[in-house]
């Protein structure tokens, strides 16, 4: 049997549903992640909210420092490259990362193409802000989709526009008679056969995670119920009061999600959640960058 | 009768077990707090995912006991790569270290086990190979583990390079692949044919 690395990738991504990706900066913070719960961690050398605050370029993070997180955890590590960085992609690789972020976190290397992922071993996740995107994105390879959001701002109204959107436009293409697929696919600036995957299926052929803003359990809670398949969690931990009681509670939001006793128990006493700054407040919308 | 399984629903790929038995006829219903635990029966499914995600939430979540009980009195359980893990009663969590029970694993079974024993992404691959009484059939490993020793209480069903990836202990089967990422419903079959 050959070794599709696709499948093999996706398949990864299915192991992590229902579970809570955290950022995190050192070894000590990946520790506290994975003894909250965490299904995988993100190292990278600022989170976005000092990325934000900082300014400037931002870009993959020092491999030594990922190497030293893949050395303090035993679950999945994963790590950000550059939009189009094919030479900072290749290095995650090099250092054997579970999967690299295609992030429009850190500033884009490439103003119009985006990694032809299909080229890696390793597997790659993506944001999207709709379906149109995230179409596009597994067409080039990614084997896992998360919303955009708008990172770093604690503020989760553009993770929920952008997963709604997504679903709506699923559920769109799952009402369209066959013989309209062809002008959907147009529409879209999609590849036909993945738009028939979706009207066929009902969902994505890859798992679609929340992201960018998730701050309280509640706010995973909400991601759940709109249709995500899990939670990545970016400055709401590490810029909170309590990052190891936040990030344990939002762990049990998102297996317990359709529960509000659990709820409403877990979010008791948690400590300040970070300030965050209303996403219609920001200068830079990190959520425009690689369409 | 229709059989009734109970999917551990804390994290991973629980869904793709619930879609696979629901093909071969059974009900299913998930298990997400203590309370879903007191519904009637017929056998447990512990899918893929993080074990260290669901060992903490067995525990914090107050299904551990039970669930463990219920096991070592005879309920038929199928354990997948972290189900599996969860079962073993000994767990080598990093090369080089002592293996040991797992803290807030069920441990009912007499293995013991490697944590990503093939290391990490890159090293997840498909395979063939042959499942005792149930034949050839594809394996699929993720970040998987692998079953170091087989104690005298248990069976060894299936072996990839020398190492056993199957096994068996009356009521307790487990596979470190996941046959549940496959269109080969043989696996499950034969699970159900425990009950």
């Amino acid at each position: 049997m050959e070794n599709d690395r696709q499948t093999l990738n996706r398949n990864l991504a299915q192991m992590l549903k229902g579970g809570v990706i955290m950022d995190v900066t050192t070894p000590e913070q990946a520790k506290i992640a994975e003894e909250a719960g965490a299904c995988a961690v993100m190292a990278l050398e600022r989170i976005p909210a000092d990325i934000r605050a900082a300014g400037g370029v931002a870009r993959m993070s020092d491999p030594k420092m990922i190497k030293g997180i893949q050395a303090a955890v035993s679950i999945p590590v994963m790590a950000k490259c550059r939009i189009g960085h094919i030479a900072e992609a290749q290095i995650l690789q090099a250092i054997d990362i579970d999967y690299i972020d295609e992030s429009e976190v850190l500033s884009p290397a490439d103003d119009v193409y985006h990694i032809d992922k299909t080229q890696f071993r390793v597997p790659f996740v993506c944001g999207a802000r709709n379906l149109s995107e995230a179409l596009r994105r597994i067409a080039e390879g990614a084997t896992m989709i998360r919303t955009k959001g708008e990172p770093g701002t604690g503020d989760v109204v553009q993770a929920v526009h952008h997963m709604r959107l997504m679903q709506s436009q699923i559920r769109d293409l799952v009402a369209k008679r066959p013989d309209e697929l062809f002008e959907a696919a147009k529409q879209l600036q999609a590849p036909y056969d993945l738009v028939k995957y979706v009207h066929d299926h009902g969902k994505l052929p890859v798992v679609n995670f929340a992201a960018g803003g998730v701050a309280t359990p509640a706010d995973a809670a909400l991601m759940m119920e709109l249709g995500a398949e899990g939670v990545f969690v970016g400055s709401g931990i590490f810029k909170s009061g309590n990052p190891r009681k936040r990030a344990a509670a939002i762990v049990k939001a998102v297996t317990n999600y359709n529960d509000p006793k659990v709820l409403a128990e877990i979010s008791e006493d948690l400590g300040e959640a970070m300030v965050g700054i209303n996403a219609d407040e920001i200068q830079l919308l990190m959520a425009e960058r690689g369409k | 009768m229709k059989k009734r399984i109970a999917v551990l629903a804390l994290q991973g790929a629980f869904i793709e077990h619930e879609k696979m038995l629901q093909r071969l006829g059974a009900d299913v219903f998930e298990i997400r707090e203590k309370d879903d635990w007191q519904q009637p029966k017929d056998g447990l499914v512990i899918p893929g995912g993080e074990s260290t995600v669901m060992v903490k939430l067995l525990v914090e979540l107050g299904l551990h006991d039970e669930i463990r009980n219920d096991i070592v009195a005879g309920l038929p359980v199928f354990g997948t790569c972290a189900g599996l893990i969860l079962l073993s009663a000994h767990v080598r969590q990093h090369e080089g270290e002592e293996a040991e029970p797992m803290s807030g694993a069920l441990s009912t079974m007499d293995i013991t086990t490697c944590r990503n024993a093939y290391g990490r992404q890159l090293g997840s691959f498909a395979t063939e190979a042959d499942v005792e009484g149930v034949g050839k059939v594809p394996m699929t490993f993720i970040r998987a583990p692998f079953i170091e020793s087989v104690g005298p209480k248990a069976e060894a069903l299936a072996s990839v390079d020398g190492h056993v990836v199957a096994a068996r202990q009356g009521n307790q089967l487990v596979t470190a692949f996941h046959p549940e990422l496959t269109d080969d419903t043989r696996v499950h079959e034969a699970f159900l044919k425990m009950i």
